[in-house]
């Protein structure tokens, strides 16, 4: 380390002789955003800490719970003491810490993996036994014995490392007062990764409940560098109905920047695709070349399928591995200690290594694929060289055209210090429905005083107090129009007016199906030998989990590539998969989706700057600056603020392009809203096909005639929607998440604790009951709003819609545009949309008439 | 487009039968509406257990059989058992619900409660007549379905559904199942779940080749086993 040793902020936080020694014996400096930690801690403030990956984040999160935990026992120190050097002798100081009973937890900390805090209770040993700390540190996560954790409720660690759903779990029972009454320190871990989803919800409704148990603790969050960090800000500080409240902030110094280069590949660059094959081989040159490295894909397939590509090239026989999580838990685990102990070349993985583990010495980061966005990228450029003072290597494989564009935007992003913005949450209705319940295991509340305490939860400062009675009835009673109910009630009222669990089941079954996570149903994927007379043997290996929607596409003898191989699909058996050894070279099914994220608002708007900037262009690769130049004179490049559309005649049928670069979700949802409205038009519409770029829409009648601007008004988001809405497949998926989350499908029975297919209520009947009979019921609700922002993007449709108006570029062409082809290529790759299902029914139907006939 | 008139009844035995989108079957001869496992008062035997499905089940139930009786005015209906969900399911029938059963009921020639598994004992007071199975023509009408051979069988019990995938798209859907030589009926009740036609309790009753009509919004598709996904 080269910096100078700095011990003593500007404002004047010191470290106790005990750690300035400890920091020194390592050589290491104090670096001034570990002191500007101690010194919000003296001002017994909340704060949140931003630095990029490898700036000493989680000791300085750390310090001064262990400056505070060490001083506890001592006598204070006589006020004319000589301090260390420095102007320090005012300092403000952490004070000693003094609980009401012997063991109590003192810091909490919570991550948004297992793993992480795992991780981090080892990392903490390090400093804790090296000065000689009496300091007891815990891990308590989904594979702690029910034995220890029943320990921990009477006699807690100091610090307990945990996960958002662990916590809740704890704050439901009945101990939770006693065991956080002295919490003085709540440490957040990745908190930019923890409050962006439904968990961040639940965390923010556990953090109310804490300040309620502990009004004394203080909230310490550790992020990622955020473009907006106020955001956080806000959600580590108690709010009350005012002006938002914020929580100090604290910047940790930017590492070096890191070396990122975009692939010019020498081989052809693909129209479209997102695999990146064509690079295979110069990918591998790259590995070969390195200590180790990371590969990073957006998809579970895309990484089976780049495995396999890599080690059909991989000569050398470089060990390279394969991480992701559908893979068994096993399997991964053997994955991430081989790197640790440094004996892998080359790891292919998606987002499940995204988060800030330390897998050892990892020197080059290759990213198949465009990121698609700016902050994941720079996520996992800092998995490479751990270091601060190190630059980072990364390589960027663009897997078609539109990506060299992406791509190069990123890396420009990344040099001007750009991050991806994230727009604000709302609570969800069901997280709060959830979370209502727990707070009645943990002990009767008041209605009043709850809403009071949720309301200063940042998500959910703005929920009305109808909003929370409906939610509160909901979990009582079902809350149904018809009080049918009310005898099966699971929340009764004391005389007090207080609300309790109804009998000790209901909080036995609050335990069992607690969580946000709520996974698609999942079947193991089971490899067996073969199949005797039709039917599989059992036994056979579990090799990892796959959504059970994969399989139900397919039909027996299908293969696909999984867990690194080919396999061949027989049947399903309840929950299991069973699958033998494909013995083809191409798998059939290419692809199954896992994780793919929309580009990022940010991004696109760069794509769309460069693509209207001539001499951006020219500087772009030959093969991508050719196909610019010849769209720019077949149709034309619109400019940065205004959006394109084309039709043109095709193989009898008439298209119409548009290009809004605003990602696949949001291109989905504007595709099923313009073929509803082309049909109203009469224009015979016959389907669509949405890219991250561009969206394609055919039909039989030619849509140059179309009074384009009022096709794409924005009050396209009106009747339309709602009504495409409610037969949406997806919403019925998220109203599934929704009823499991808020409590009115359990998956888990006392004595049943293994999930199976079979004790799951089927979601859709439920939901197509209360559309019809109570269409503004709570969980209705909670699954429209997590639609229209998440599944469907509709906010970004409606600032696509807002943005473009007036600023429309038709071109009619005789023929199809370069820029196009991309999108017109992923027909036949994506699923046909636009056609109602029961018209697709009688296509199924139609097609057998004759051999149907026989029956009549 | 095919031009041929897609299919729209089954033959059963030489029987003609016409499934109907609302889940029932219609003999149009006999003038008779059957239906198959209503499974009333579902949602409140789970919010008895602590589940608070919403209570609107019987309702929506009702409503899509009193349509269906409307619409084709049968002379007899004839229900295969499991009509309540569990033996304490008629107490737990709201006033109104029982009185628009009873009016149905009454609205009829003849009116016949097929026993089931989750109902063993007949309705108290609601009138109309209680067996096991019975006999009309060449067809036997039970719950259960019965091990081969069973020429002429209609049941229920199963529950059977059906997918198919069309243009990358997948649909499933209840379904009448059936051969030609036995039919297995579509749960008819809005909380009563779907069994694949390829598990082995629905596979094993027919021969291989057997065509599943799913239903759909305003028709019944008739389509080949052959064409459903997992078959």
């Amino acid at each position: 380390m080269t910096d100078t040793p700095v011990l003593n902020a500007p404002d004047g936080a010191t470290l106790p002789p005990r750690f300035a020694a400890w920091f020194a014996g390592r050589g290491w400096a104090v670096r001034p955003h570990q002191l500007a930690m101690l010194d919000a801690a003296a001002a017994g403030e909340h704060v949140l800490l931003t630095a990029p990956t490898g700036g000493g984040k989680t000791l300085a999160g750390f310090l001064p719970s262990l400056i505070s935990l060490s001083a506890r026992g001592e006598k204070p120190p006589a006020p004319a003491e000589p301090e260390t050097a420095g102007p320090g002798h005012n300092a403000p100081r952490i004070e000693a810490w003094k609980p009401h009973r012997k063991r109590s937890v003192h810091t909490l900390y919570i991550s948004p993996l297992k793993a992480l805090a795992v991780d981090i209770a080892r990392n903490l040993e390090a400093p804790v036994s090296e000065m000689k700390l009496d300091i007891r540190m815990e891990t308590r996560t989904g594979d702690t014995s029910a034995h220890k954790r029943q320990r921990q409720k009477i006699d807690p660690p100091d610090i307990l490392l945990t996960t958002p759903e662990q916590l809740a779990l704890l704050l439901a029972s009945r101990e939770a007062a006693a065991m956080f009454r002295d919490l003085d320190t709540i440490v957040l871990d990745e908190l930019h990764a923890l409050v962006a989803n439904k968990r961040g919800d639940l965390l923010a409704l556990d953090l109310a409940r804490l300040a309620r148990l502990a009004p004394q603790s203080r909230r310490v969050g550790l992020s990622a560098t955020v473009a907006d960090p106020d955001h956080l800000r806000r959600y580590l500080v108690p709010q009350t109905t005012e002006e938002p409240r914020l929580a100090r902030l604290v910047t940790g110094k930017a590492g070096a920047p890191p070396r990122i280069s975009v692939l010019a590949s020498e081989a052809h660059i693909p129209w479209s695709g997102h695999s990146g094959r064509h690079a295979v081989p110069e990918v591998m040159e790259r590995i070969a070349a390195a200590r180790m490295a990371i590969v990073f894909v957006n998809t579970r397939s895309q990484a089976e399928l780049l495995f396999q590509d890599l080690w059909r090239v991989n000569d050398a026989n470089l060990p390279i591995a394969l991480h992701h999580g559908s893979l068994d838990v096993g399997q991964r685990r053997k994955v991430e200690a081989a790197m640790a102990a440094g004996k892998l070349r080359a790891v292919v993985a998606t987002s499940t290594l995204d988060l800030g583990i330390d897998w050892g010495d990892v020197d080059l980061v290759i990213q198949m694929g465009a990121p698609k966005g700016v902050s994941r990228m720079q996520q996992r450029i800092g998995r490479a060289n751990h270091r601060l003072d190190e630059s980072s290597e990364a390589l960027l494989v663009p897997s078609n055209r539109f990506e060299v564009l992406e791509c190069l935007a990123a890396r420009e992003a990344v040099a001007k210090g750009k991050q991806d913005g994230e727009t604000r949450r709302q609570g969800g209705l069901d997280v709060l429905a959830q979370h209502i319940l727990g707070m009645a295991c943990a002990d009767p509340f008041d209605a009043d005083e709850l809403y009071d305490e949720i309301t200063s939860a940042e998500p959910y400062r703005e929920l009305t107090r109808a909003t929370f009675d409906q939610a509160l009835n909901f979990v009582a009673t079902g809350g149904y129009a018809l009080k049918t109910y009310e005898r099966f009630a699971k929340l009764r009222q004391t005389p007090e007016g207080r609300w309790r669990v109804a009998n000790p089941m209901v909080a036995q079954r609050y335990r069992l199906n607690a969580g946000t996570i709520v996974e698609a149903q999942m079947l193991n994927v089971r490899f067996v030998r073969s199949l005797k007379g039709g039917k599989a043997l059992s036994g056979g290996r579990v090799i990892g989990k796959m959504e059970e929607w994969f399989f139900e596409q397919m039909t027996p003898g299908d293969t696909f590539v999984f867990a690194g191989q080919i396999l061949r699909f027989e049947t399903i058996v309840e929950t299991d998969a069973l699958v033998t050894r494909g013995t083809t070279d191409e798998p059939m099914v290419p692809s199954w989706q896992g994780g793919k994220f929309p580009l990022t608002t940010y991004l696109a708007e760069r794509v769309r700057e460069m693509i209207a900037d001539p001499e951006a262009i020219e500087n772009l690769p030959d093969q991508v600056a050719q196909w610019l130049a010849l769209q720019a004179w077949r149709s034309v490049l619109p400019e940065a603020d205004e959006m394109l559309i084309e039709t043109f005649p095709r193989n009898g049928k008439f298209y119409m392009t548009c290009y809004p670069f605003d990602g696949r979700l949001a291109h989905q949802t504007l595709g099923m809203l313009l073929t509803r409205r082309l049909e109203r038009m009469g224009m015979r519409p016959l389907g669509f096909v949405a890219g991250e770029y561009a969206i394609s829409v055919w039909g039989l009648r030619d849509m140059a005639r179309l009074d384009i601007d009022q096709l794409f008004a924005p009050d396209l988001l009106g009747d339309d929607l709602e009504e495409w809405l409610n037969e949406s497949i997806m919403l019925k998926r998220q109203f599934r998440n929704c009823a499991i989350i808020g409590g009115l499908i359990e998956t888990r029975f006392p004595g049943k604790e293994k999930t199976g297919r079979q004790v799951t209520f089927s979601s859709d009947l439920i939901y197509d009951v209360l559309r019809e009979h109570e269409p503004e019921h709570i969980l209705l609700r909670a699954a429209r709003e997590d639609a229209l922002t998440g599944l469907l993007d509709l906010k970004r449709l409606s600032d696509l819609l807002h943005r473009v108006r007036g600023k429309l570029v038709v071109k009619h062409l005789e023929r199809v545009s370069p820029l196009a082809v991309p999108v017109l290529l992923e027909i036949g790759k994506e699923p046909i949309q636009g056609a109602a299902e029961d018209e697709l029914l009688g296509e199924a139907a139609e097609s057998l008439v004759d051999e149907a006939m026989r029956l009549v | 487009m095919n031009a041929a008139l897609p299919v729209r009844d089954i033959d059963l035995a030489g029987i003609r039968l016409t499934p109907d989108p609302s889940g029932a079957l219609w003999w149009a001869e006999m003038r008779m509406l059957i239906a198959a496992d209503l499974h009333l008062e579902k949602g409140s035997a789970y919010a008895a257990r602590g589940q608070m499905l919403p209570p609107y089940d019987t309702h929506a139930t009702l409503t899509r059989l009193e349509g269906a009786c409307a619409r084709l005015r049968p002379r007899e209906v004839v229900l295969l058992g499991d009509t309540f969900h569990d033996r304490k399911a008629e107490e737990r029938l709201a006033d109104d619900a029982r009185a628009r059963l009873q009016r149905l009921i009454m609205a009829v020639e003849t009116w016949t409660w097929i026993l089931g598994n989750h109902d063993p004992a007949p309705p108290q007071g609601l009138g109309g007549q209680v067996a096991e199975e019975i006999y009309v023509g060449p067809l036997v009408l039970r719950h259960e379905p019965k091990a081969r051979p069973s020429a002429g069988e209609i049941a229920g019990h199963l529950h059977p559904a059906a997918r198919v995938s069309v243009r990358g798209r997948s649909i499933r859907r209840r379904c009448f199942v059936t051969d030609g030589e036995r039919l297995v009926m579509p749960a008819f009740g809005a909380y009563a779940g779907g069994l694949d036609v390829f598990d082995p309790a629905l596979r094993d009753l027919f021969a291989p080749q057997f065509h599943a009509f799913m239903i759909g919004k305003a028709a019944v598709h008739a389509v080949t086993s052959r064409r459903l996904a997992g078959g």
